[in-house]
């Protein structure tokens, strides 16, 4: 064919030149050629990406990756959506289709194409199935989606007064977030086959044109977009503990448990601080306020008096002392021993003399500052003279259950809230029902990571783990299961978990019910300790399970025990033992060994507390 | 006339059709799902299954989003129909089924529309022991619900005369002969041998049904006239008995009602069924048998909301069906006979039998037997139970008759409705004595409004212009659900409501009150406010304008408040 103004873009000129030198080329030197033309314009096209494109326009490549989330109550919008995924599939598009449900918010940032399928329920709210990713986006957690172009579908009913509210919502909230509108959204009534068509229709109009228009330049980008981002230094520490935000915090017991298991995610964006999983979060609390309150009451002093809280001179207010800065929950020896100068009641003297050591025990457990303040006056005490002799407040460990992997920075915890009755007055753990009963969404916490080399998950992603955590004891497993499905990890896993009531304790259940799903855990043995007539625990079912838990011990998985420290963990060790010798054909002292062994090659690691 | 031809509607199997031809009978994998440990509920295919066995799953929508949030699955619970034919439980029954209620369920006993006992918030881990036990106590939950022929619904007063205890052996006998015969049912819940080499899927397990069974649930109820208690004219086979010189002579036999549609859906309608003949007690079972497998074989298996018999019926035309009828028969119908119904209500309080025996119908608001903080009908119905000779009727507008009481045991039962407090009704308006509604919120997952637990309190409402207007002792029916299914027999009910959304409801009026004309759609998407605003109106006009003994479904038409529906096909117009 010869090269022509009519059939190619060059002009005259251009044609005569090339029409003189293409025929005297050789094979070798056409393809040479070619070849030469492509990395030249290569070059420019790494320029064009470079510059700050905004937002995908024509210039920018197109991935061939198109999500379609749907939000359905009764399938309508489901249908939909998987009518649009296999459209874009014949038109050799990589579409994913999804509930909204089961799509992981975070992978937002990543998607770069995103149809919305949406049908509206009760008045004006959405679908079930789409009411935490609408929460999601329309929360403060919701990413900037400058990468994105969207196209909303939605469904509803015009009987209604807020006629497709929920598609609208979504419509408006990717816009506000950053996204690119490719194309409108169109609202569909009962009828929708039509309008829905002629959505889909466009839409698929809209992405054809703009991936054609862009083929070629793509593979190009990848290889751009790799490069690495600066990370900011980590300043934080113990000692200077970073104010994480608090992005979420839910019960997760149902109504009607005995319990209160707080989850709990944090914000390190900012924060430098990394860490794996297995890790504990440090967290500086405050006492309750109510308690603060009794005890400046009981003193009759003036909350607002200045105190020095440490070497340094630092002062506070005494109620902001009493609050942030010092212990007043645990009595101990030293602290009655300290405070017996102060009082004139012989009773505090002589629990406090030489030989009544176990009297002072005894009177010391189960109560804190107030019970000895009102036991033990008149006092003659200052409100510095106590304050300097209280203990600074301890930061509390939590074990992470979230993985960076999954969620870059986050933290989240699962914090179990400690309440009892002692002595005719509830107690409540400072740092669980501060957590519980006093943080916001918004707030922040002083944390700090501490990291635990002793649990962590096996350097080869192929090795077997099993993991016991009963209550909150199964947090760590939540960040293990996590960095194994983002990493791919191929390892078999089984989890025991166990706490009181299947209906209202089952943590974290619908995400261990997607994992074993998915494959990412293999298998799950749950222990329900007040379902039944007769108690069930973790160890039971391990016990049931022996001859199979012996299998995978000998084919070398890694055993972890987190929680309890005081009965499970020492139960469970029991058990293991008990299962080695009898599926091993050992003898006890055999089984202790082989427990012992498995504790120097790294393959019985415990976080218990 | 051009011949029909008779089959079924084109279109790809839905896919509940494949669920049961792969179900092995009805099997699945149930036996293995109902064990597993990690979740309270059973993946949709088999919950599809477990309806033929009489229980589905459910969830407590209240807490369903808070749920989601918790990262907990629902609160999965099981809901468990137990079939009792004609309605009839003896005292030993009821004391079970109020136990497992207590032991296993919400505490609560539903008396349901068709007659049957319903549990509701059974979990997993109980079902089987509650099965097992419903068995043990000769009744059985096989078959109530599911594409199958459900409990067969028949006037509860038997004793009244010779005639009625005749016409519910006929119910039974019905019943009985449109079972289910697979034995997945006692393989999983009753610990049964499996069958050695159970057949697959060659029709040999199930001689009238087949291995896919019916397109759609399928329903049968008879009524005994003056009573059309069991809105006879709302089932797949309305048959009516025909009593003449005091002797059941036999049955008008009417096809093709039902009362689900779908909203917005005009393809979708409430339809009565239409009589086409009349057949001889003997003959009954065969007509039943014969009727559903025209239904069986020419059903809509491709699009379930329009896969009930009476889509076939209007689809095939009423004659065609009954040539193919008489053809399958091998014999022809004889001529309908003439009948009269009055009305679709229970007597309340006592009434004498014909053999000297005494029944008292209690009135049950809402079907619920329950303790309430000063009503404790259920603690009095046990008592009652425990004592009682006779057995208890379950009527179709979910109330209960104390049937066959001796004139001995009658001053101890006596003593023992006066000691609870045990209601004939009379104390409420006659409205809310024909009241009826659906289960709806929290536990039916199809409900998107309230019914049963908020209709008391809108009657409270409404008595105050009942009251005010001197209807107090006016039968007007009024019904209630949360979704147009129709599990109330809604749009039978001379003032009905369908729920919309929370709070929202589409209005009916214009309904025949013995159940024999359907009602209009009158207002659409209204909430309480505009509710009583309407009803202010109509009841004042009604009381002041009708005419001697006019019934409200028939004033409103009267005075152009809504147009007459003479035909399911034009419901919509
Ligand atoms: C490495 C590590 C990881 C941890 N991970 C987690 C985790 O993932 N989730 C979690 O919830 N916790 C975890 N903990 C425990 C957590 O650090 C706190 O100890 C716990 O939350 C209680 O702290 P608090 O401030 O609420 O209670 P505190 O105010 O510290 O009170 C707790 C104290 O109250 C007393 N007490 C408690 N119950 C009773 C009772 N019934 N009768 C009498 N006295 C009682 C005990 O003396 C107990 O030490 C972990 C601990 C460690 C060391
Ligand atoms: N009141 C408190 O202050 C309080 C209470 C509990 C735990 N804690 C502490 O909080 C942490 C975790 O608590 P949590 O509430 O998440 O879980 P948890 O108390 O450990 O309970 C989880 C499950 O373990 C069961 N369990 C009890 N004893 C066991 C044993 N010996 N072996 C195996 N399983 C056993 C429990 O059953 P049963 O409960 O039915 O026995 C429950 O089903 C621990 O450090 C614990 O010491 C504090
Ligand atoms: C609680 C959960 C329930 C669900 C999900 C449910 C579901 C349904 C559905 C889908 C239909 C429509 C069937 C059709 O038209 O093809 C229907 C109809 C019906 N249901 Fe239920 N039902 C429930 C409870 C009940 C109860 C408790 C009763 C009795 C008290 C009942 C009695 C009926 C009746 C009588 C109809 C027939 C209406 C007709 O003839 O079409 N249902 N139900
Ligand atoms: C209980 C209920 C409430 C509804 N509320 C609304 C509403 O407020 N606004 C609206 O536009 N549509 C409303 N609809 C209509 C639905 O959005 C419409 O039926 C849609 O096709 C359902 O799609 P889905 O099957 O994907 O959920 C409602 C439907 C139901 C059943
Ligand atoms: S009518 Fe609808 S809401 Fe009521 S019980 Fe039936 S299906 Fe549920």
């Amino acid at each position: 064919m010869q090269l022509q103004v009519t059939n190619s873009p060059f002009t005259e000129e251009q044609i005569a030149l090339l029409n003189r030198l293409l025929p005297t080329l050789t094979p070798a030197q056409k393809l040479w050629l070619s070849g030469y033309l492509a990395a030249a314009e290569a070059a420019v096209a790494v320029l064009d990406a470079e510059a700050p494109a905004l937002f995908a326009g024509s210039s920018k490549p197109v991935s061939k990756e198109v999500t379609v989330l749907y939000g359905s109550q009764t399938g309508n919008a489901q249908k939909l959506a998987e009518k649009a995924g296999k459209a874009l599939k014949e038109r050799g598009f990589e579409a994913k289709v999804l509930s909204m449900l089961d799509f992981k918010p975070n992978e937002l940032k990543k998607v770069e194409t995103l149809l919305v399928v949406v049908s509206t329920h009760g008045e004006g709210d959405p679908p079930d199935n789409a009411v935490s990713f609408y929460e999601f986006l329309h929360s403060k957690r919701a990413p900037k989606l400058n990468h994105l172009r969207f196209s909303v579908l939605a469904l509803g009913d015009t009987s209604y007064e807020q006629f497709c509210q929920t598609g609208k919502d979504f419509d408006k909230r990717l816009e506000e977030l950053g996204g690119t509108r490719f194309y409108p959204r169109v609202d569909c009534d009962v009828d929708y086959e039509e309008a829905a068509a002629k959505w889909l229709d466009g839409v698929l109009g809209e992405l054809s044109k703009e991936a054609n228009a862009n083929a070629g330049a793509a593979p190009l980008l990848s290889a751009v977009a790799a490069a690495p981002k600066a990370e900011p230094v980590a300043v934080y520490s113990r000692k200077n503990p970073f104010p994480a935000e608090v992005l979420e915090n839910i019960n997760l017991n149902g109504r009607g448990s005995n319990k209160e298991t707080r989850h709990l995610e944090l914000s390190l964006e900012g924060s430098g601080l990394k860490y794996e999983p297995g890790d504990a979060l440090g967290i500086f609390p405050k006492n309750d306020p109510e308690l603060v309150d009794l005890v400046i009451q009981e003193m009759k002093w003036n909350p607002e008096e200045t105190v020095t809280i440490d070497k340094d001179g630092e002062v506070r207010s005494l109620k902001e002392a009493l609050t942030s800065h010092f212990e007043i929950t645990v009595l101990t020896k030293a602290l009655l021993q300290k405070l017996a100068p102060l009082s004139k009641n012989s009773a505090l003297q002589e629990l406090v003399a030489p030989g009544n050591e176990a009297k002072l025990k005894e009177y010391a457990k189960g109560r804190d500052l107030l019970d000895a303040l009102r036991d033990f006056g008149p006092w003659d005490a200052a409100p510095q003279q106590i304050i300097s002799i209280l203990r600074k407040m301890p930061p509390r460990l939590y074990s992470i259950a979230s993985s960076l992997a999954a969620y870059p920075d986050e933290v989240h915890l699962t914090i179990g809230a400690v309440r009892y009755e002692s002595h005719g007055r509830l107690r409540k753990g400072v740092c669980s029902t501060f957590c519980a009963e006093r943080i916001q969404i918004g707030d922040t916490l002083p944390v700090f990571v501490q990291p635990n080399p002793n649990f962590k998950l096996p350097k080869d992603p192929d090795t077997p783990i099993i993991m016991i955590g009963p209550g909150t004891g199964v947090a760590p497993f939540r960040a293990f299961m996590q960095e194994r499905e983002a990493t791919g990890a191929n390892g078999k896993s089984w989890l025991f978990f166990g706490d009181q009531h299947f209906m209202t304790d089952f943590l974290y259940q619908t995400e261990w019910l997607a994992w074993l799903k998915s494959g990412v855990l293999t298998r799950m043995d749950v222990a329900f300790s007040r379902d039944t007539e007769r108690k069930v625990y973790v160890q039971h079912r391990m016990q049931e399970r022996s001859k199979e838990l012996f299998g995978w011990l000998e084919e070398g998985a890694v055993v972890y025990v987190c929680g309890d420290k005081q009965h499970m963990a020492r139960d469970v060790h029991q058990t293991l033992i008990e299962i080695i010798e009898k599926e091993g054909g050992m003898s006890r002292e055999q089984a202790e060994a082989y427990v012992t062994e498995m504790q120097k090659q790294k393959r019985y690691q415990r976080d218990v507390y | 006339m051009a011949k029909v031809e008779l089959k079924a509607p084109e279109g790809p199997p839905s896919d509940v059709e494949r669920i049961k031809r792969e179900s092995r009978y009805l099997r699945g994998t149930l036996a293995e799902t109902m064990e597993d440990p990690l979740s309270a509920g059973i993946p949709d295919d088999d919950n599809r299954l477990m309806k033929f066995h009489g229980s589905y799953l459910q969830d407590d929508r209240d807490v369903r989003t808070e749920r989601q949030k918790q990262k907990l699955e629902p609160a999965y619970q099981f809901m468990i129909r137990v079939r009792t034919p004609g309605g009839v439980a003896t005292p030993e029954q009821w004391l079970v089924m109020d136990e497992l209620a207590r032991k296993y369920a919400n505490g609560t006993l539903k008396l349901t529309t068709r007659q049957a006992f319903q549990l509701h918030g059974v979990l997993k881990w109980n079902v089987k022991k509650t099965m097992q036990a419903i068995n043990g106590a000769l009744m059985t939950t096989l078959a109530a619900c599911g594409d199958v022929n459900r409990n067969v619904m028949c006037n509860p007063n038997p004793y009244q005369s010779e005639v009625h205890a005749e016409v519910y052996e006929w119910a039974k006998l019905i019943s009985d002969h449109l079972l289910p015969r697979t034995r997945a049912y006692y393989e999983i819940w009753l610990d049964d041998e499996k069958v050695a080499g159970t057949p697959q899927v060659d029709g040999e397990e199930e001689p009238i049904y087949g291995p896919t069974y019916l397109p759609r649930k399928f329903k049968i109820g008879i009524a005994v006239p003056p009573s059309n208690d069991v809105d006879v004219f709302s089932q797949d086979i309305g048959l009516i008995a025909i009593v003449e010189d005091g002797k059941l002579a036999g049955f008008n036999v009417a096809i093709g009602g039902g009362m689900g549609m779908t909203h917005g859906d005009k393809t979708t309608y409430p339809q009565l069924a239409k009589v086409i003949g009349f057949c001889k007690p003997d003959q009954v079972v065969e007509v039943a048998e014969k009727i559903m497998t025209i239904q069986r074989d020419y059903g809509n298996r491709s699009s379930r909301k329009h896969a009930r018999f009476k889509y076939t019926v209007d689809r095939l035309g009423l004659e065609t069906v009954k040539e193919e009828l008489e053809r399958r028969l091998g014999w022809k119908l004889g001529e309908a006979r003439p009948y009269h119904f009055e009305h679709t209500g229970d007597r309340y309080g006592w009434v004498e039998g014909v053999n000297g025996t005494w029944h008292f119908t209690l009135f049950v608001e809402g079907g619920r037997v329950k303790d309430y903080d000063d009503y404790k009908l259920m603690t009095g119905l046990r008592e009652i139970a425990k004592v009682h000779t006779g057995d208890f009727r379950l009527t179709a507008n979910q109330n209960l008759i104390i049937a066959n009481v001796t004139s001995e045991k009658k001053p101890e039962i006596e003593a023992l409705i006066a000691e609870y407090g045990l209601t004939d009704g009379r104390r409420y308006t006659a409205l809310r004595r024909n009241a009826l509604a659906c289960v709806a919120l929290p536990t039916c997952g199809l409900a998107m409004a309230e019914a049963e637990r908020y209709l008391p309190k809108l009657l409270d409402k409404i008595e105050e212009m009942i009251d005010e207007n001197g209807l107090r002792d006016d039968e007007i029916t009024i019904r209630m659900t949360g979704c147009p299914n129709g599990c109330a027999r809604h749009v039978l009910a001379e003032i009905a409501f369908v729920g919309k959304a929370v709070g929202k409801y589409n209005m009916y009026l214009g309904a025949a009150f013995n159940g024999t004309r359907l009602g209009k759609l009158y207002r659409e998407n209204i909430g309480e406010e505009e509710i009583l605003r309407e009803l202010r109106v109509l009841l004042s006009r009604y009381a002041k304008e009708r005419l001697d003994g006019e019934h409200f479904g028939d004033f409103v038409i009267r005075v152009g408040i809504v147009k007459e529906v003479t035909d399911g096909t034009n419901f919509h117009d």
